[in-house]
């Protein structure tokens, strides 16, 4: 193909100004990936935008991983239809791009009388927005299902179908089924400015501007900057931090639910849930804060989530600490997502707070259905390619257990990382993949390597120089 | 390497997890004893265990009796054992034990498979605590390295760490995080430490000082990590809640080390809960019959030398085990400890077995006391007193081991404390 670079300058032009996209969508944050990945099934050109280094590296990676069905929701809200929607389409989809699910069930405990008196109201809520399997548990059935729970627990509801998902990888298969299916996926491209003319958008990125006849913005905790770049002034966004602290993988067996606390109105609270990675998390804080980078963790933070996980699972806080982080939730002031379709060709998913993971599928459908609608000539590819994303459960098969694999292949017999018993074959799969991993941080969100109980300490250095040998980057 | 398993499931006399120098070690000395059906695993390419890639002075000291560098030290080690007849197979992991089946999962680049043993043994070693275990708030920058990842990086991939470090913690493993850290031209900008002194030798500490011209910074904590993509500095408060940030580009947190327990807490063995690893007996037997520990997975951490002679110790018991595996003891006391006292091992009291690694029982401290005077009680009686010749935080301490043959084996059990 021609760049740019060995063009006449009038010659650039014409490509530039014939190689127009059907859509753009910026940002590649689950929300993004989905509804890009989405678009290209339906044979149409789509360049998908991200202002980082590698897909899924903002709100997406830092989460509490729930499989949520909405049933806290408010009913009415497209929150609630999404989700509830969403829960159901990452099932279905599984299969075929490969993420594991976890259906665990969450337990909602009550601490206090006033709290056992909301529990009718939540199953109320849950009921009206189309959520009817929950059960009212009594005090001593909360203890025969989470045996491990401190005292004072008065009762409960158990909601069968909440469990726990794989964020990392939904990112990543979503952004290598786009990819493999035709997609232009355009890493560091922050779109910066924009103009909208003869039924056209011109984006501005560092990597050169692009053409589109519609523009999706789907770019998280800046989606209210984008949302006025493109001349729309609909929200205004402020992060709200959530800090999280991972508990080793001995802890996994003291936690068999999802453990969520009474919801204010607020912030669902703090909860203890396993990981699909086999860990068990504690938090996550709210903070309304005002700088969007501010992904640090806090000493305030921290102890605060000790004490409140001090009061839920005593044992748990026995065991090691195997890391701290924080995500940014992007709130807005209104309680619901921003979705609206405007008349200028352009798709506004905005303030997708707390729930995007589960949702993104269904926020996906959504944008394909209000394309069509408005006339947008679209096809469904009859047999999409597809590529399963590696597994990173531990509730499933993992390459270093499966001697045939081993036996066709002794890469993923050669343990590089110990407490998350990663391979080389995976290290190497994940360098060399249709949306490789350009540092560590992506490497981890690929395979787990460096997310152990170690980090690091056995094998740190040898993973950071294959990553910076075989990514042409260098990180210490 | 000869013939090693290969995809197939086998059985062995002797299986040993790890080729530190306690595995190794241990495998030489049932060699000795004509033991020699010996299979040592290791997950690393090559065996050796932390001194490969240690590489200064301070390793053999007490085990061979000459002063060696890590690496030397390693390799002398690995090829003794080979001698004795055991087999080493590098590139595997164990992911698993069954202790009742006394099998080990393995899985290496020939396959995935399962060793039945007669005996396994636990020498996996201990690891520090990195950054997020201690809790440090702050970024995620890189740049944050614990020592073995330095000496990993330095020693084996010939990379670097940096340009100006600060090291956290002030133990030995600290000044061996020095000596590195000049060895790949990084500046040192200063050593931090909670406690009130170093816990060092008085001479690493002046030594290492006075040529390099770093700081000790006492009673002060790490309270903050910045920097977005690459560490900046640290912020650091002291005593008085004084706050400010030292400039650096790396991280070091040293020492704090913590059991590489894994195996033996997923093959339900009793845990020690002082050291974190598995409770054994005089022999290094645990709590399973069949399943011995060795090395700093039981006392995190002592030096190589105190893990080889572990495991030279072990040999006997082992072959005792071998000749009558139906004579298990079945009833043990423990040793509890108390107060200031963090850990003792061997803690499992086992009336037959009454003669520890180098008649010592070890034991650590988590205040430093000055010429502190301990005694094991059993009910009220004592069982032995006497004064140590440290009470150092992180540096284990030997004391007599004559008073296991004075344990009643009907009585409660004996408890270790400190003497006002
Ligand atoms: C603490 C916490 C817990 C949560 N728990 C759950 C949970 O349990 N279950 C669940 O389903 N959800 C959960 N969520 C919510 C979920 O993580 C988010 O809703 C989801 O990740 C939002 O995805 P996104 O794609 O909208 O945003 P992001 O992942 O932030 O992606 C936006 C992307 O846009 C890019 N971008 C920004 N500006 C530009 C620009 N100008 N040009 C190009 N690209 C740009 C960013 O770099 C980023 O990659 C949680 C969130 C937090 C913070
Ligand atoms: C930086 C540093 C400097 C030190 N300096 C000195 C010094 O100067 N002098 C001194 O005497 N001591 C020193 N020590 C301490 C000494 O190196 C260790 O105490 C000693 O190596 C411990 O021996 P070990 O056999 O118990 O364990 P290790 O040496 O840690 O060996 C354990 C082995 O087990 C393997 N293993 C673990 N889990 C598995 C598994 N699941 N499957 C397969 N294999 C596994 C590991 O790969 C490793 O090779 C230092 C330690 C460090 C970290």
């Amino acid at each position: 193909m021609a760049t740019l670079a060995n063009l006449s300058p009038k010659a650039a032009i014409i490509v530039l100004v014939e190689h127009a996209f059907d859509v753009a969508v910026i940002g590649g944050g689950v929300v993004g990936c989905a509804i890009a990945s989405a678009l290209v099934r339906e044979s149409l050109q789509v360049v998908l935008l991200e202002a980082t280094a590698d897909v899924g590296a903002g709100t997406s990676k830092a989460n509490t991983a729930i499989w949520h069905t909405g049933f806290d929701a408010k009913p009415g809200t497209h929150e609630a239809r999404l989700v509830a929607r969403g829960h159901q389409l990452l099932a279905e989809r599984g299969d075929d791009f490969g993420w594991p699910l976890e259906r665990t069930g969450a337990l909602l405990v009550a601490w206090d009388a006033d709290q056992l008196f909301r529990l009718d109201s939540i199953s109320a809520n849950a009921r009206a927005t189309g959520y009817a399997r929950i059960e009212v548990k009594s005090q001593s059935q909360v203890y025969e299902l989470e045996p491990n729970l401190g005292v004072g627990a008065l009762g409960g509801l158990l909601v069968p179908d909440e469990g726990l998902l794989d964020p990392w990888s939904i990112v990543i298969a979503l952004a290598t089924d786009f990819v493999v299916n035709g997609g232009t996926l355009r890493r560091k491209a922050a779109v910066t400015g924009a103009v909208h003319e003869a039924g056209a958008h011109e984006l501005h990125t560092p990597a050169g501007p692009v053409r589109a006849a519609w523009v999706i913005n789907a770019a998280g905790l800046n989606s209210d900057v984008v949302d006025r770049l493109l001349g729309h002034e609909g929200f205004t966004i402020t992060p709200r931090r959530g800090q999280l602290i991972v508990f080793d993988k001995l802890a996994r067996s003291l936690v068999k639910h999802v453990i969520l606390p009474v919801p204010t109105a607020t912030t669902k609270g703090v909860l203890v849930a396993p990981t699909i990675y086999g860990n068990v998390l504690l938090g996550p804080t709210a903070e309304d804060l005002t700088d969007k980078a501010a992904t640090e963790t806090t000493a305030t933070g921290l102890a605060g989530l000790f004490e409140k996980g001090r009061a839920i699972m005593p044992k748990l806080l026995m065991e090691e600490v195997t890391a701290t982080y924080s995500g940014l939730r992007a709130a807005s002031e209104h309680s619901d997502y921003c979705y609206e379709v405007f008349p200028d060709n352009y798709v506004r998913v905005g303030g997708i707070r707390s729930t995007g993971i589960s949702s993104a599928l269904a926020i996906a459908e959504q944008v394909v259905a209000d394309l069509r609608e408005r006339g947008v000539a679209m096809q469904t590819l009859a047999t999409p390619a597809t590529v399963a994303v590696p597994n990173l459960a531990e509730s499933r098969m993992r390459p270093y257990q499966d001697a045939a694999r081993i036996a066709a292949d002794p890469a993923y017999g050669r343990i590089l990382c110990l407490c998350e018993r990663v391979s080389l074959g995976e290290v190497r799969d994940a360098l060399m993949s249709p949306v490789p991993a350009g540092d560590i941080d992506g490497l981890r969100r690929r395979t787990r390597a460096l997310a152990g109980r170690c980090q690091g300490f056995h094998c740190g250095a040898l993973i950071t120089e294959m990553t910076s040998a075989w990514s042409g980057h260098s990180h210490a | 390497m000869p013939d090693l398993p290969q995809q197939t499931d086998e059985d062995v006399d002797v299986v040993v997890i790890g080729a530190g120098p306690a595995g190794l070690t241990l495998a030489h000395a049932l060699g000795e004893l004509g033991i020699s059906d010996v299979l040592i695993i290791d997950r690393d390419t090559q065996p050796g265990g932390v001194p490969r890639y240690s590489d200064h002075h301070g390793y053999g000291i007490r085990d061979l009796r000459q002063p060696l560098r890590g690496p030397i030290y390693a390799g002398h080690l690995a090829l003794r054992a080979v001698k004795g007849g055991a087999r080493i197979m590098t590139e595997a992991t164990v992911t698993d034990i069954n202790a009742e089946q006394r099998t080990i999962e393995v899985t290496a680049p020939s396959g995935r498979f399962t060793i039945h043993a007669k005996v396994i043994v636990i020498a996996t070693g201990c690891r520090e605590r990195p950054r997020a275990a201690r809790l440090i708030p702050g970024t995620r920058p890189s740049g944050v390295f614990t020592t073995a990842w330095l000496q990993r990086l330095v020693h084996l991939q010939h990379g670097s760490p940096g340009k100006r470090a600060v090291i956290v913690g002030a133990e030995h493993v600290s000044y061996s995080a020095v000596l590195t850290l000049r060895h790949a031209k990084c500046s040192i900008v200063a050593m931090v430490t909670e406690r009130a002194r170093h816990d060092s030798f008085t001479v690493f500490n002046i030594g290492a000082r006075a040529r390099w011209r770093f700081p000790l910074l006492r009673s002060a904590t790490v309270t903050r990590i910045l920097g977005d993509h690459q560490v900046t500095g640290v912020e650091i408060q002291d005593r008085k809640g004084r706050t400010k940030v030292l400039d650096c580009d790396s991280v070091i947190f040293t020492g704090d080390w913590v059991a590489e327990n894994e195996l033996a807490r997923r093959a339900g063995l009793l845990i020690d809960p002082g050291t974190g690893g598995p409770a054994v007996d005089a022999h290094q037997a645990t709590s399973a019959p069949g399943i011995f520990a060795i090395g700093n997975v039981l006392h995190p951490a002592a030096t190589a030398d105190i893990c080889a002679l572990d495991g030279e110790h072990a040999a006997a018991g082992i072959a005792a085990y071998l000749n009558a595996p139906g004579g298990w003891p079945t009833r043990s006391l423990r040793l509890r400890t108390e107060g200031t006292i963090q850990w003792a091992t061997p803690s499992l009291l086992t009336p037959e077995v009454l003669n520890a690694a180098r008649g010592k029982v070890l034991v650590q401290f988590s205040e430093r006391r000055r010429l502190p005077r301990l005694e094991v009680v059993q009910g009220g009686n004592r069982l032995w007193s006497g004064f140590v010749p440290w009470g150092i935080p992180t540096r284990p301490v030997p004391i007599s081991d004559s008073w296991l043959a004075r344990v009643s084996a009907s009585g409660s059990d004996p408890v270790l404390r400190v003497l006002p």
